[in-house]
């Protein structure tokens, strides 16, 4: 027998972190468990024979399956294709790159490119370069973002409610689901209504079975749809019960119907379903956007999806994820981005994975960020989910990033989710589908997900849907019902998308509305990013925005927040200080605004708390306190100097209002010290006391053990670094430099 | 051809799609689709905009615009695979043909072909 293994403390802690729950694959090309270029992936090329491509990527005519016959015959630009498929891949990836190149040409030369030159053109990128070229590829100037709204009881007044709330907070595209399929005609209802409560022209969509997903478009209670399915493998796609051909004729159905929809792909779903042929996962996403483009749908949904996970788990995977999106907007399609699984466990590497899409920008960086708590989302977690809004808000404002969202303020959050669940209780009333109680509603309003709701009656949305369907219920009747019922701005605006529709400008790539249902696509807002100083600018209100996160606090607002500490006269100044003659006297020095404008610590103990505790400890010892005013400065080692010299025994404590202290003797250098608490949010008030017992000890000559600093790994600077700048500028305003120390009454 | 204010399928100009005329019943599900000169009108705007392929899918919506909704599903279900034979097929694309839908009968009828090489009909 073997002895055990010794173990190293050093990799059990290591074992322990959160990304080591993820799954991590080596490469198997054979199980097309590959990022780029696989050795099965074919050689780029190209022959055309009289207007007929004959060869394409290493596959004749008669080898073609149906994906390549629809590419083939649909998908490239066969004036452009010879001169494209001859020119290096190198060079290609160079004007991606250089922003003097412009966009168009680009998109020109993409038109002629097969998928597997594209995929290679890509394998040669490296992520910042992906970065740039995004940046100056996507559709649309103006970037945006779409929300996940569902839950798990399909509850429709939470649906309303947090579709409400997903718009506050600047998401322009809602995109919803069911756990129960029979439930989407009710759940569709109260999106569309929930959706149009805080501004105009959010789009609204309900991902189910694609017969049914068309059906809800054609009566006008889903605006767009993005669950038509695309995937890399013929043998994949016909699993899936489709081909390109039924693809196609979907596409132009939504059209047909006024509806604008996209197309959804992305890494991993040949590979989960066991049929990737060999093939690189970027070489099948770069087959899928090219049917994409092929068929005419405007934009797709891709950068991983349901399969995120498992691009992520091989070697380049999250790189893949990356350019699948820069796929779609080379070949001038609106990319939906993806970002809406979530792809690991460890914060840091989920937040790794959407941070150069959110810095360079899209149509959507998230094809659904997750509005609602993790547990309700029924599309599984997303990447980013509720609890990361404000994070996300705040990485926005950081790098002053326009990633679509804005913060929303509590109150009128809770406004609207209120009056957008009171609308959609009124309509279904009014349209005979449901009733909901009082409690219930109030539930909803205030609720963080449905785990906050009581047990709902489930056959009631059941109930609701059969009606919906039965009774052939349209748009038009949520419209009539919301203006009957006392709600004739919503009702307006659930018209106004239903005007979009017969008007058809959102049909046309990337459209979206903006809150004045001005569309905003690759027609009408263009991006026009063609190097530094150009492109997407924020608006000088868009940017105020972003930078006005909810949490900020500016000097005002901290000098008031201190104001509610005071304890007037308890400290008063009693002119100039005079040399003390008792040895057995210890001066406290107090900073310049010490009790004048600054009352509380920043461990949360009050100044008066601590200037206690420190005199206690010096009665402990038989000394005696008093108080001194030190105005000339504001650094703590000069302040505690200048009460040293005024004692009569020669030991000085200085402290500043943020409750940094230390003890100080008259003959050391100002910026020595006997001992420091230089981390004032962690000193306790039993620290305070042991100080003042310690100074006791000094100024009778002997040499205590000195306090231990206060200790913690947490981020303590990020804490309470505003703070503190905020309290040394009142401390700064309120120092003299041309004033000696001032005596200070204490009226205890 | 700009049309200035875009018709539904009902033919009802889209300025008339207000809230009065919704309070009291008078628009139906005609009234909110969209119009085949409307898909028509954008089909050209995304040949402007360099997409060739959009706007032949705006077109092909055109013509299925004036097409019920239980036909256009049907039409859909047909194209599936394993649904239809090749020569079914061919038929749908001839009788879209005679219905003034050249461009879905091309689909239908380019599926036709793509499906018996592939082995994607029965």
């Amino acid at each position: 027998m073997t002895a055990p293994e010794q173990r190293s403390g050093r990799f059990r802690m290591m074992d322990a972190q959160r990304v080591n729950l993820d799954g991590f694959s080596t490469e198997n090309p054979d199980l097309g468990l590959m990022s780029f270029s696989s050795p099965h992936d074919p050689e780029p090329g190209i022959r055309v024979r009289d207007g007929v491509v004959v060869e394409m990527d290493g596959r004749t005519v008669e080898e073609f399956d149906s994906i390549d016959h629809f590419i083939a015959r649909h998908g490239l630009d066969l004036a452009v294709a010879p001169e494209v498929m001859a020119m290096d891949e190198r060079e290609l990836a160079r004007l991606l790159v250089d922003s003097a190149t412009p966009r168009d040409e680009v998109v020109r030369l993409t038109s002629g490119m097969t998928p597997a030159k594209i995929a290679r053109v890509l394998a040669g990128l490296k992520p910042v370069e992906m970065q740039m070229a995004i940046m100056k590829m996507r559709v649309r100037r103006t970037p945006a973002n779409q929300a996940h709204v569902t839950n798990r009881m399909d509850d429709p007044l939470l649906i309303a409610a947090d579709a409400a709330t997903a718009v506050a907070f600047g998401f322009r595209e809602l995109e919803t689901t069911v756990p129960v399929l029979h439930d989407a005609p009710a759940v569709a209802m109260a999106l569309l209504i929930g959706s149009q409560v805080p501004a105009a022209g959010a789009l609204t969509q309900c991902a189910v079975e694609e017969g049914l997903e068309l059906k809800l478009g054609m009566r006008g209670l889903v605006s767009y749809a993005e669950t038509v399915s695309l995937y890399g493998t013929e043998r994949v796609f016909v699993d899936g019960d489709d081909t390109p051909w039924s693809k196609a004729f979907l596409v132009s159905g939504y059209a047909s119907r006024g509806i604008k929809m996209r197309v959804s792909s992305g890494a991993g779903s040949e590979v989960l379903m066991g049929y990737a042929e060999g093939k690189s996962m970027g070489y099948l996403e770069a087959r899928c956007v090219a049917l994409a483009r092929a068929m005419g749908a405007q934009g797709v949904q891709n950068g991983g999806i349901d399969g995120a996970s498992v691009a992520a788990s091989v070697p380049g995977g999250v790189r893949e994820l990356l350019s699948e999106n820069l796929m779609v907007m080379m070949r001038n399609l609106e990319s939906c981005s993806g970002n809406d699984t979530l792809m690991s466990e460890s914060d840091m590497r989920r937040t790794a994975r959407t941070l150069p899409l959110f810095l360079a920008g899209s149509d959507f960086i998230f094809s659904g960020f997750g509005s609602v708590p993790r547990y309700d989302n029924m599309f599984g977690p997303s990447n980013f989910n509720a609890n990361d809004l404000d994070d996300y808000l705040v990485l926005q404002r950081d790098w002053g990033v326009d990633g679509g969202l804005r913060s929303a303020d509590e109150q009128t959050v809770l406004e609207l989710r209120r009056k957008a669940a009171e609308a959609t209780r009124a309509v279904y009333r009014y349209l005979g589908l449901a009733d909901f109680s009082d409690e219930h509603l109030e539930s909803v309003v205030t609720a963080e997900g449905s785990k906050d709701l009581a047990e709902p009656d489930s056959l009631a949305v059941l109930h609701a849907s059969r009606v919906i369907q039965e009774s052939g219920l349209t748009g038009l009747d949520v419209v009539r019902a919301l203006d009957e019922c006392g709600y004739p701005e919503e009702a307006e605006r659930v018209l106004g998308m239903l005007r979009a529709r017969v008007q058809g400008d959102y049909l046309q790539t990337a459209a979206i509305f903006d809150e004045q249902m001005n569309v905003l696509s690759g027609v009408t807002d263009p991006n026009d990013y063609s190097g530094p100083g150009t492109g997407y600018e924020m608006p000088a209100e868009r940017r105020r925005e972003i930078d006005t996160v909810r949490q900020q606090r500016s000097v005002i607002d901290l000098v008031s927040e201190q104001d509610r500490h005071a304890l007037p006269g308890v400290l008063t100044d009693a002119g100039p200080a005079s040399p003390g003659d008792d040895p057995r006297e210890v001066v406290i020095g107090l900073s310049p605004a010490l009790a004048v404008s600054l009352h509380q610590t920043l461990s949360g103990l009050t100044v008066y708390e601590v200037l206690k505790e420190l005199a206690a400890g010096l009665e402990e010892e038989g000394c005696e306190a008093r108080l001194v005013r030190v105005q000339a400065t504001i650094d703590v080692g000069f302040i505690g100097l200048a009460a040293a010299r005024l004692a009569g025994s020669g030991i000085g404590i200085g402290l500043q209002a943020k409750g940094t202290a230390l003890i100080h003797r008259r003959d050391l250098a100002p910026l020595m010290n006997l001992e420091l608490f230089s981390v004032a949010p962690l000193v306790t008030r039993e620290m305070y006391r042991a100080m003042g017992i310690n100074a006791g000890r000094h100024a009778k000559g002997s040499t205590p053990d000195p306090v231990r600093n206060a200790y913690t790994d947490e981020a303590i600077t990020a804490r309470y670094h505003t703070r503190v700048v905020s309290m040394v500028a009142v401390e700064r305003a309120h120092s003299r430099p041309d004033l000696p120390p001032q005596e200070v009454r204490w009226n205890r | 051809m700009e049309p200035l204010t875009p018709r539904a399928v009902s033919g009802r100009p889209i300025d008339e799609l207000t809230l009065e005329r919704a309070r009291s019943g008078e628009l139906t599900l005609d009234d909110i689709r969209i119009h085949p000169d409307t898909l028509l009108h954008q089909a050209a705007q995304a040949d402007r905009f360099g997409n060739s392929q959009l706007a032949e899918s705006l077109r092909r919506g055109a013509e299925m615009a004036m097409l019920g909704d239980e036909e256009l599903m049907r039409l859909y279900e047909a194209l599936r695979p394993g649904r239809s034979t090749a020569a079914e097929l061919r038929e749908i694309a001839d009788g879209l043909a005679a219905q003034g839908m050249p461009r879905c009968a091309e689909l239908v009828s380019e599926a036709a072909d793509v499906y018996a090489r592939c082995g994607l009909a029965p």
